[in-house]
């Protein structure tokens, strides 16, 4: 594997984190408004406050290591997804803030808005950059070339419903691992719902793609990617019956770890439409990648940092198991 | 408008918010540290109270400025993508390395630091607010070493208008780096105990939990009387760098029109720029200073604005007027200091209401400085996004002015009600004052622990 291979696959595996982490940070907010009373809904923000701040992160450096290693995606993406981006942030800024300005307020039905809103606007901000990004961007020259609303489009909207969706399920399975008694009795029916409109999704998403663009459908078919590009669907058809199996037998924690399979299967399905390229239709990953001494200059943080950040994540997750109680929501 | 002033106006306006958190939460996390370290050591209760109040203050600055932030890292890529393109080899991996190094530490202990009272032994805690007040300072190490490399650009080879990298070491440690750092850290700590102090001192004034804001307060003026002189003579050495490596910066933030030629250059202490007829009015001005300050001899030459094509000077005065509001609170500080300290030999510094009247007042002082010197840094720096080598117009994105238009009306509804809210809070929060009955949890409670006095007179 040379250099911008392992990059790729880095990046990738930092914003695959970065959905996981923050999906179910956001998920919870998805679900804030099913919530019977504030008891629950300090339930709810309890089993994400210690951790939220350090899901989030995952995205600075998603984007910092973007910017790094593939700085041409980095700038064309984000110039012509001007407006979802900065939808996503407006989202993020008010979903981060919650967390204090709730916690020190008589009026919390405000913040709670706020935090529902925040929730709302990020996932939807999410999923149209990533429709938009998976339906190609104009370029010209290395730059942008297209027009302030290229992301907008039927397709780009139904992947902004099909994220909230599957954020909800994230969020309601992770609610399983930490809450008990109402919350989580609503949380099994919560997942149940949301993993039927994820698999829905899911099968719209795989038609439609290379019905779209019929390049996709022939590098999914390409040799040798066609010996095992079957395997991904495959794993998210297994996810999805586990799921409902083990939402069924009122298993608490596999449900969790099953949704963080089925959106992996997801995604890798939608790596292997879109590579070689960075950025559809016109620029592949080598046009797209960094000079090579700072592609290596960060491969060391890679490769020495970050497996301290992961470990110390573990042990913050460690330190906060078990249930939590609505009183754990502020300190 | 076009898209070069807007996202300018844009990034001006999202840094200058944003600034304002960190700049408390840096300094203010070195507090915690101390007075946890105080609370492990002494075992008084009172440390553990402080301990509790003043970091939901840091937590409520420490969210609003991770979420502003995230905003800035986004805006080189949306509104600065031919500049982020050219030089993305040398100034991301920083960028990189500030999330990876800093933030993850900050945000992952601040979990244990907040909510771990009830599951951690005390000294994981207290190690967990020591790696959070250690990755507060290392993520200004990255920031500041991205910012002094535009200002300062080292460690690279220009090849068709792309910024490659001959040297990590020399982009980093270039030459305005040190000066930079330490100079935004001292604002920190400095703004950071002049606040901490200024709160104690509002509530000592009006006589409640004397006790506990007596000790809060002489933590935060031995904080500030250490830093507070300090960055005079650090703000002073960074005077000479720049007036080194970016002249054109320099004469603008002092006003100086003319190279001076066998005879002293004036430090101006007032006037009105006027960039049009290329000179000052009302001028007020000490003979020979700005050649002692820069040149350290009475008729050593420095460089005049005119020596400098029009497209190529800085605005002069927004340069001159937010240095002097900048350097004029650091000097009221180191006299807010002198004062203190008279006080203190005199064991007079609880007791003198004047005084305390002044800390309340100049407690907003610090991120007012920080903001005015971000202006003169920033401002200076034109019509430059790298110093000398890429102008910032070259520097935006190829997209609509609307699309700048739209995302700035946003930040600045959301901003106000952020602000607003963040205002109100914090004062609910100062108003309410400590909780001293909450029982310590059963994990934090050592051998030996003493309790509070009723004697204190809290």
């Amino acid at each position: 594997m040379d250099l911008v291979h392992l990059w790729i696959f880095l990046v990738g595996l930092v914003i695959i984190l970065y959905v996981v982490l923050d999906g179910f940070s956001l998920g919870i907010g998805l679900l804030f408004p099913f919530a019977e009373n504030e008891e629950e809904r300090d339930v709810m923000m309890a089993s994400i406050a210690p951790v939220w701040d350090a899901n989030q992160t995952w995205i600075v450096f998603g984007g910092g290591a973007l910017f790094a290693s593939f700085p041409k995606i980095y700038t064309i993406l984000f110039s012509a997804l001007y407006i979802p981006l900065f939808t996503f942030l407006f989202g993020l800024i008010f979903r981060g803030v919650a967390f204090e300005f709730r916690a020190n307020t008589q009026d919390k039905a405000k913040w709670n808005g706020a935090f529902f809103g925040g929730c709302l606007v990020a996932t939807i901000g999410q999923g149209l950059t990533l429709g938009a990004y998976i339906s190609g961007i104009r370029t010209d020259e290395g730059g942008f070339a297209g027009g302030a609303f290229d992301w907008l489009s039927p397709f780009s909207v139904m992947v902004a419903v099909a994220l909230v969706a599957g954020y909800m399920l994230l969020g309601a399975t992770y609610l399983l691992i930490k809450t008990t008694g109402n919350v989580r009795d609503r949380a099994f029916r919560q997942a149940f719902y949301a993993v039927l409109a994820v698999a829905f999704f899911m099968i719209v998403v795989s038609i439609w793609t290379p019905y779209k663009d019929p390049a996709i459908w022939a590098r999914w078919f390409s040799e040798p990617r066609v010996y095992w590009v079957w395997t991904f669907p495959l794993l998210g058809i297994i996810s999805f019956i586990l799921i409902l199996d083990h939402l069924k037998k009122r298993q608490e924690l596999s449900p969790f770890i099953l949704s963080i399979l089925l959106f992996l299967s997801a995604y890798l399905g939608l790596q292997a439409a879109i590579y070689p390229y960075a950025i559809l239709p016109d620029v592949t990953i080598y046009e797209a990648a960094a000079q090579r001494e700072t592609l290596i200059f960060i491969l060391w943080g890679v490769a020495f940092i970050l497996p301290v950040v992961l470990a110390y994540t573990i042990y913050s997750y460690w330190v906060f198991k078990g249930k939590v109680t609505a009183e754990e929501s502020y300190h | 408008m076009d898209v070069v002033l807007l996202s300018r106006l844009q990034f001006a306006l999202t840094t200058a918010f944003h600034i304002i958190f960190p700049t408390l939460t840096i300094g203010l996390a070195i507090y915690l540290v101390v007075v946890e370290l105080l609370w492990l050591k002494t075992r008084l209760e009172i440390y553990y109270r402080m301990y509790r109040f003043w970091v939901k203050i840091f937590a409520i600055h420490f969210a609003v400025g991770v979420v502003t932030g995230i905003t800035l890292e986004f805006q080189f890529g949306t509104n600065f993508a031919r500049f982020s393109q050219a030089v993305a080899n040398i100034m991301a991996p920083l960028l990189a390395y500030e999330a990876m190094t800093a933030f993850f530490l900050e945000a992952g202990f601040l979990g244990i630091m907040l909510f771990g009272w009830k599951r951690v032994p005390p000294v994981i805690h207290f190690l967990s607010t020591c790696l959070v007040a250690f990755g507060a300072s290392l993520s200004a190490f990255w920031i500041m070493a991205a910012n002094a490399w535009m200002q300062t650009p080292a460690g690279y080879e220009l090849v068709d208008g792309q910024f490659m990298v001959t040297s990590f070491k020399d982009a980093i440690f270039n030459p305005s780096f040190s000066s930079h750092l330490i100079h935004m850290l001292m604002a920190s700590y400095v703004t950071a105990a002049f606040a901490v102090a200024g709160i104690s001192a509002y509530f000592l004034l009006k006589k409640q939990h004397v006790f506990f804001y007596r000790k809060s307060m002489a933590i935060a003026l031995i904080m500030a009387a250490l830093f507070a002189p300090l960055q005079i003579f650090v703000g002073d050495w960074k005077g000479l760098v720049v007036a080194e490596h970016q002249p054109a910066k320099l004469a603008a933030m002092e006003a100086h029109w003319e190279t001076n030629r066998d005879q002293g250059a004036a430090l101006i202490l007032f006037a009105i720029p006027d960039m049009k007829n290329e000179k000052n009015h009302f001028e007020i001005s000490i003979d020979n200073m700005l050649s002692w300050l820069i040149t350290r001899s009475s008729h050593g030459e420095v460089k005049g604005l005119l020596e400098f094509t029009k497209d190529e000077r800085p605005n002069v005065p927004i340069t001159f007027f937010s240095f002097r509001i900048m350097a004029g609170i650091g000097f009221i500080f180191v006299f807010v200091m002198l004062w203190a300290g008279v006080l203190w030999l005199r064991k007079k510094i609880y007791d003198t209401p004047l005084f305390l009247k002044a800390l309340v007042a100049v407690q907003p002082l610090g991120f007012i400085a920080t903001i005015s010197g971000w202006i003169t840094t920033e401002v200076g720096r034109q019509p430059w996004v790298v110093y000398g080598l890429m102008r910032t117009e070259d520097g935006v994105s190829p997209i609509a002015a609307g699309n700048v238009i739209w995302s700035l009306s946003m930040f600045m509804i959301f901003f106000g009600i952020i602000g607003a809210s963040y205002m109100y809070y914090t004062l609910r929060m100062l108003r309410r004052g400590p909780d001293l009955e909450s029982p310590i949890p059963p994990i934090q409670r050592m051998a030996g622990v003493r309790p509070l006095q009723s004697e204190n007179g809290i």
